[in-house]
């Protein structure tokens, strides 16, 4: 490997140039002076030879745990590393879905803290990230369906979270594609919670990389971490595609990778790695305006403000790290599709992409210290590492910057797999797949 | 599409099996005690290469098989029966 180039000097945040307070008045203005008065949205850094914070992942956590550092703890001496370039992993590869409609009560906590996040994302982080509340319908199609979704409404109102229980009638008053009497997943009712919604998933990525560049963050990209080097127990820094960087703490937010970051350190974690699927149709008129999830055939769809109806099922089902699906489960999520809503039978699928989930052994991420002093993880997402972003950041900002767990977030623990602390939403027992 | 070479009924479909997780992890001895059965229940090694996997021949012979497969490139290079020695995986 050649040595890494020299860094020029980096400004201080202060001198940098910035891309200055985007608004409405901002926009009419760049208009009139024919746009001549943009400037990059972040800067692109080099490495310095040290940092408080190293981040490993320039993906929506790590990004978010970079901003929250420099907001909430007044901590900027760090830097983000991206193997590739911000906004290219799981972060613009997921279906753009937020909501807090779980079970375990920890759970309802974390994610709906989450929620409140995004609801005034955009004001704290002058970004449009086109967050859209427009409700996240679950159909069930089981009398015993029905009861545990019940249950779970009840169990997030107790804890002030909205939930609404919907009629076959009102379901099909929401959302009129919906075939009620298919003869596969016959439609019993929707469990409805109206604060869901959707967000810009390349704009969440860009927006936390503006705010965090512009608090003085280094955001570090093409930058892929090739060991970590700790001595007497304590990390001391990672080696880079850039050459060594020293840090005080090292945060991995590669989630998707995390078993392979970690086993840099000696560590083996209780995660595998599998792929999730994508896909998006043409762009049609209007004709979903909430988020849609099937229980029965593990089904998701929204419609984008494009018009393509962007949908998902589950994981392919075995341990990858291909960032690509196959065909049986793209066959059997479009089938679920067209039993569910027959009207979009005739619809072109326009792409279809994957992302390598974290899948971990009781379905609940880890914000959490790590064996080796200095190294903590947040990884574990499985395939709900989207709308946790926001609160992931927050915690694992909380995490690194005092050395104790947040309290919505103590309950994601590595050792609980080792003390039988799990946080088992399905109550489903160690499975990897059963997120 | 997977094609795995079940060693009872010849190369099938991926969608005839159903996945049963990493081939590699030997089961503790009853008196290891508390530490290595929680290891052995929740940690993998997950790597990104070669991986020795179960599958469950569910919709043919119903046999369980070994499979050395690569997590990366979806090869399949070998697979056996339960208590078959898998090759050496190499690079």
């Amino acid at each position: 490997m050649s040595p890494p180039p020299a860094a020029p000097a980096i400004p201080a945040a202060s001198s940098r140039p910035t891309s200055g307070r985007y608004s409405g008045w901002r926009l009419l203005f760049e208009g009139l002076r024919a746009q001549r008065g943009w400037r990059p949205a972040w800067v692109k850094a080099s490495p310095r030879p040290h940092y408080r914070v190293v981040i490993v992942g320039g993906g929506g956590h790590g990004l978010a745990t970079a901003f929250y550092l420099a907001r909430e703890h007044g901590i900027t001496d760090v830097a983000v590393l991206e193997r590739g370039a911000i906004g290219l992993g799981n972060v613009g590869r997921n279906t753009t879905i937020i909501r807090s409609n779980y079970f375990h009560p920890d759970n309802i906590r974390f994610y709906e803290f989450s929620l409140q996040l995004w609801e005034r994302l955009e004001q704290t982080l002058n970004f449009n990230a086109m967050v859209s509340q427009r409700g996240t319908l679950n159909l069930f199609h089981s009398e015993a369906q029905r009861d545990l979704f019940t249950r779970r409404a009840n169990q997030m109102r107790l804890l002030g979270v909205d939930a609404l229980a919907l009629s076959p009638a009102e379901v099909k008053r929401r959302v009129p594609l919906v075939d009620l009497g298919n003869g596969r997943y016959p439609v019993l009712g929707g469990f409805l919670q109206p604060r869901g919604g959707t967000v810009r998933h390349d704009a969440v990525a860009w927006g936390y990389a503006r705010a965090a560049s512009r608090a003085g963050v280094d955001i570090i990209e093409q930058c892929a971490v090739t060991g970590l080097r700790s001595s007497g127990g304590r990390v001391q820094g990672v080696e880079t595609a850039r050459g060594f960087i020293g840090a005080d703490t090292v945060c991995l937010a590669v989630a998707g990778h995390s078993s392979q970051l970690a086993a840099m350190a000696g560590l083996r974690l209780p995660i595998e790695s599998h792929v999730l699927q994508a896909f998006v149709t043409e762009a049609i008129k209007p004709v979903l305006d909430v988020v849609l999830t099937c229980g029965a055939g593990h089904f998701y769809v929204s419609q984008s403000d494009k018009g393509g109806l962007v949908f998902g099922g589950a994981i392919d089902g075995y341990n990858t790290y291909g960032q690509r699906g196959t065909l049986p489960m793209a066959e059997e999520v479009a089938a679920a599709a067209v039993t569910l809503l027959p009207g979009l039978a005739r619809l072109k699928v326009l792409r279809q992409w994957g992302g390598v989930m974290d899948m971990s052994m009781d379905g609940s991420p880890i914000i959490a210290h790590t064996p080796l002093t200095g190294l903590i993880l947040n990884g574990g997402w499985c395939y709900g590492g989207f709308k946790a972003i926001p609160a992931g950041g927050f915690t694992t900002a909380h995490l690194i910057a005092r050395g104790t767990p947040h309290p919505l977030a103590a309950h994601l623990s590595l050792e609980r797999f080792m003390t039988g602390r799990t946080v088992d939403e399905r109550g489903a027992g160690p499975f990897p797949y059963l997120h | 599409m997977l094609r795995i070479s079940c060693p009872w009924c010849g190369a099938r479909d991926e969608t005839e099996f159903r996945y049963r997780g990493d081939a590699g992890r030997p089961r503790p001895p009853a008196d290891a005690g508390m530490a290595p059965f929680l290891a052995y229940v929740y940690e993998r090694d997950n790597p990104l290469g070669w991986h020795l996997e179960w599958w469950l021949h569910v919709g043919g012979c119903r046999q369980l098989l070994q499979v050395l497969r690569h997590t990366l490139t979806h090869d399949i290079r070998w697979v056996g029966a339960p208590g078959a020695q898998p090759p050496a995986p190499t690079e």
